[in-house]
């Protein structure tokens, strides 16, 4: 038995982990999600603090590479600010993940009946983030003065009368790195704005400390936060349809680990 | 779905395959995989940055006649200072790349060091300074968050046990931290877990991807 562990090849391994993946979004079991209490904290801020009209600016600070955990919060959240009839500007400081999410905005808004200009807009990506993050608490316009189209940001209906933080109600920043503590450290704290993130797995215990002390409102931390806002603002999507195959792989996971380390225990007492 | 949704699906798809096929072995659809991936990321990154960077910040408002003479005397400094950068390709004049960098390096410095203690150091410590004893209505809430902060008080506390360097660690400093090291190595296992989560719901997203997007045989 222990030699049989020794010699298991690590591909056998791959393959259950695909397999326990892969069954239950083939047979859609149905599993119970329970909403944590920083996601709840990040739902109701949007759901009941913010009036009607309020300006959200939500960052995209994430690319390819974690798309599969982001993108299902992003569209969760925005839906949910659309629903509540919120004004959407749309930025970024990760350039590859822009575009990514930019077919997100678009579709949800366009089933949602929203103008772009009107309802949203899209400032696209500046380089030097700190850099365009102290900027734009002075006025938005020394860096993005036109959108991502080109087009001036003064000839946008939505941005007439906004020019910085002071006109922003509520900061979103889907983060796969480092670039939430930013958002927290530089503008968070300096000018004093209220905020929220989703993140990645990764990246969510560096901010727990943060969402422990109150600097941020809420946290949403991985692809199961994405099923308990979705779970919270009544649409399931992706991320609760991805929890069961989350369940099950962690749950092989945890066997494999088990069955590793009684090989362990019993090869050193030989 | 019109003909470019189309290849464009069958082009991730094959390109998903051919970068999970690693798993397996090491083979030639992998590098080819890996090398389109650097290659478009480059190109991309070379488009975006002209056309989110370089010419609206620079060439257009250079170019713009209502743009103030003063802001446009500005831009020489940083249109320098890129010029600068772009001498590291040149051996005998790269040193002059170490100017901008300087310039780089101490503005993020500075801007940093308030930022940390501002927005990091300060509300962290403020964070940890919280009653020992709560009372509230109810007794045993009363008894159970008492005791929480006193045990977030004692993890932050022998944590930084052992981080003293400045004694060795022996007698009750010993004993401290090796408390303080429980703690830092739960925080580990969180995050470690928190990754292993993160991975998995990587793997579901092209699983997804592939059997929903590509075969059509999930909703």
């Amino acid at each position: 038995m222990i030699e049989l562990l020794d010699k298991l090849d690590r591909r056998i391994i791959y393959l259950v982990i695909g397999i326990v993946v892969a069954y239950p979004l083939i047979v859609h079991p149905v599993m119970p999600i329970r909403v944590s209490e920083e996601v709840k904290r990040a739902y109701e801020f949007v759901e009941d603090s913010l009036p009607s009209g309020s300006v959200i600016l939500i960052s995209i600070d994430y690319d390819a590479a974690s798309e599969p955990e982001l993108t299902p919060m992003f569209r969760a959240v925005l839906t949910h600010a659309f629903r509540k009839g919120h004004k959407v500007i749309y930025m970024g400081h990760w350039a590859l993940g822009l575009p990514l999410a930019q077919k997100d905005l678009e579709e949800i808004a366009h089933r949602m009946g929203k103008t772009y200009g009107v309802d949203y807009v899209n400032l696209g990506y500046r380089p030097g983030f700190v850099t365009v993050m102290l900027a734009m608490g002075r006025e938005l316009r020394d860096i993005y003065s036109s959108d991502y189209q080109g087009i001036p940001i003064d000839s946008i209906p939505m941005m007439a009368n906004i020019h910085n933080y002071d006109q922003i109600d509520l900061i979103i920043g889907f983060e796969a790195g480092s670039t939430g503590e930013f958002w927290i450290q530089y503008v968070g704290s300096r000018f004093n704005k209220r905020m929220f993130f989703g993140t990645t797995g990764v990246v969510a215990p560096d901010l727990y400390p943060y969402y422990a002390s109150g600097q941020i409102l809420g946290l949403i931390g991985g692809l199961k936060g994405a099923a308990e806002y979705e779970t919270q603002i009544g649409h399931p999507a992706r991320g609760v349809f991805g929890m069961p195959a989350q369940s099950f792989a962690h749950l092989a996971i945890l066997i494999f680990i088990v069955i590793g380390n009684i090989g362990y225990i019993l090869r050193r007492r030989r | 779905m019109n003909f470019f949704d189309l290849f464009g699906t069958w082009l991730a798809a094959g390109l998903t395959v051919a970068i999970l096929s690693f798993l397996y072995r090491d083979n030639p659809l992998y590098k080819f995989a890996e090398h389109i991936y650097v290659g478009a990321s480059a190109a991309f990154w070379v488009v975006i940055f002209w056309y989110s960077d370089v010419k609206p910040m620079l060439i257009d408002r250079a170019l713009d006649p209502q743009y103030p003479l003063g802001e446009k005397l500005i831009l020489l400094i940083p249109t320098i200072f890129g010029i600068m950068m772009l001498l590291r390709w040149f051996p005998k004049v790269a040193w002059i790349s170490r100017w901008p960098i300087a310039f780089t390096v101490g503005m993020a410095a500075g801007l940093a060091l308030t930022a940390t203690v501002q927005g990091y150091i300060v509300p962290q410590i403020k964070a940890t300074l919280f009653p020992v004893v709560v009372i509230t209505k109810d007794p045993l809430i009363s008894l159970w968050r008492s005791l929480m902060n006193i045990f977030v008080i004692f993890g932050v506390f022998t944590t930084i046990l052992y981080f003293y360097f400045s004694k060795e660690h022996t007698g009750l400093l010993k004993v401290g931290s090796r408390i303080g090291i429980i703690f830092i190595m739960v925080g580990f296992g969180a995050s470690f877990g928190y990754t292993i989560m993160a991975r998995i719901s990587l793997l579901i997203g092209r699983i997804y991807f592939l059997l929903h997007s590509w075969l059509g045989v999930i909703d």
